[in-house]
């Protein structure tokens, strides 16, 4: 009985102490000084390898999502002769849930696992003591510029998502299913607002961007040096990351669109 | 060379989160760069039931769009709901005998309000105030008024 409750406390002690080592790496990483040697040049690697890398399988699932929303929408709409309401009905269900999540999620999985693999890696093959060795703070080369390119890139990548999921919800709402393209434009110009949908979907891939990237960085930097270890912890990135996305959303859809 | 790469694509990969933030914001929620307080002036008409009217409902005379609703608030002394709407400046024709109702566009749709423009010589200005309003029509009340219509037939 005793060993159970010890063990129970030895789980919420470690727990802690990981969230305690995650918010002092955030910190030392993001608010040490910039590091004036390198430039913007490493941001862009990393933005390179994060963002734009990525782009593919935003854009595709995209317009796949965008097509299926129209396509379900217009089948229940239709029903009572509203299907001019679709374009309300696919813009503000993309702007406010689907766009950041989904992008959230995919981008958990194609760079958030790719970060903790790669900083595993380096942990591993000790990379980042020797950088420490030689007087670099590998916290300042290595996690900086990844963090910060996972925080500037989910936003594009979500906007991204969104323009070209609407997209496919012309191509199947106006073109295919025949919706008067006048009404499917303006139902969604008159419901959509600017700063309520667009800013606030933006907003939360914002912080969509930096919980991923965080959780994706502390994982590969608080790995078990081993291989087994390292692919513990590309798992532990995505499950959680996916896990924290979803549950923030629900908290920040509750604050944003909670009371009107 | 490869450097210049990867920065090329990184600046396409920007601009083309930039095109799409400009295609939700222009295209998608309609926003336009023009201050809409100088393109507009308000007009305050008082109902005594709004029915579900929210702000941001369209103003229309015969069917044209012509404004938005910009707030509803109650007046404590009359309890009756007071509408303000922003008008489009090229709207200059709002008399003063001007007629405001709340109708519903189609059978489930949303409400909004209806001017009917009167034949008054003066015009509307800034802030000014439609006397004549007809209040929306709450299914339930044309349902109350049939029953007791039919009860007192009998």
């Amino acid at each position: 009985m005793l060993k159970h409750i010890q063990a129970l406390g030895a789980w919420g002690l470690g727990v802690t102490a990981g969230l305690g080592r995650a918010t002092q790496i955030w910190c030392r990483a993001l608010f040490a000084l910039p590091d004036f040697r390198y430039g913007p040049r490493l941001l862009i690697q990393q933005i390179y390898y994060v963002g734009v890398f990525s782009m593919i399988i935003i854009v595709v699932s995209g317009v796949l999502i965008g097509m299926v929303l129209a396509l379900q929408g217009y089948t229940v709409l239709v029903r009572f002769g509203a299907e001019a309401a679709l374009g309300q009905f696919v813009s503000l269900t993309l702007l406010r849930e689907l766009g950041p999540v989904v992008a959230a999620l995919l981008f958990a999985g194609r760079a958030g696992s790719a970060l903790t693999a790669e900083i595993g890696l380096m942990k591993t093959t000790e990379q980042l003591v020797a950088m420490e060795m030689i007087g670099v703070d590998p916290l300042r080369r290595v996690l900086r510029p990844r963090l910060l390119a996972g925080i500037l890139s989910m936003p594009l990548l979500a906007q991204v998502f969104n323009a070209v999921a609407i997209w496919g919800a012309v191509m199947v709402g106006v073109h295919w299913l025949g919706v008067d393209a006048g009404s499917f434009w303006s139902n969604m110009q008159s419901s959509v607002d600017f700063s309520a949908d667009v800013m606030n979907g933006f907003i939360k891939s914002v912080v969509f961007g930096l919980v991923v990237t965080w959780i994706a960085v502390f994982q590969g930097y608080d790995a078990e040096p081993t291989s087994a270890g390292i692919s513990a912890a590309t798992t532990r990135t995505v499950v959680h990351s996916s896990l924290a996305v979803l549950a923030l959303d629900f908290f920040l859809t509750a604050v944003m669109f909670g009371i009107s | 060379m490869q450097q210049r790469q990867v920065e090329l694509a990184v600046g396409v990969f920007i601009l083309l989160g930039i095109i799409a933030l400009a295609f939700l914001a222009l295209k998608v929620s309609g926003l336009s760069f023009q201050d809409s307080r100088t393109q507009t002036y308000t007009v305050v008409a008082e109902f005594n039931n709004i029915g579900s009217l929210k702000p941001r409902a369209k103003v229309s005379i015969a069917g044209v769009t012509v404004g938005q609703v910009t707030s509803i608030r109650l007046d404590p002394l009359s309890a009756r709901a007071v509408v303000e709407m922003a008008i489009n400046k090229d709207v200059d024709y709002l008399t003063t005998d001007s007629i405001a109702g709340i109708k519903t566009a189609g059978v489930l749709g949303e409400q909004y309000i209806s001017i009917s423009v009167g034949g008054a010589p003066d015009v509307l200005e800034d802030g000014g105030k439609i006397i004549d309003t007809q209040s929306a029509v709450v299914l339930e009340d044309l349902i109350g008024k049939f029953l007791t219509n039919m009860g007192s037939k009998d």
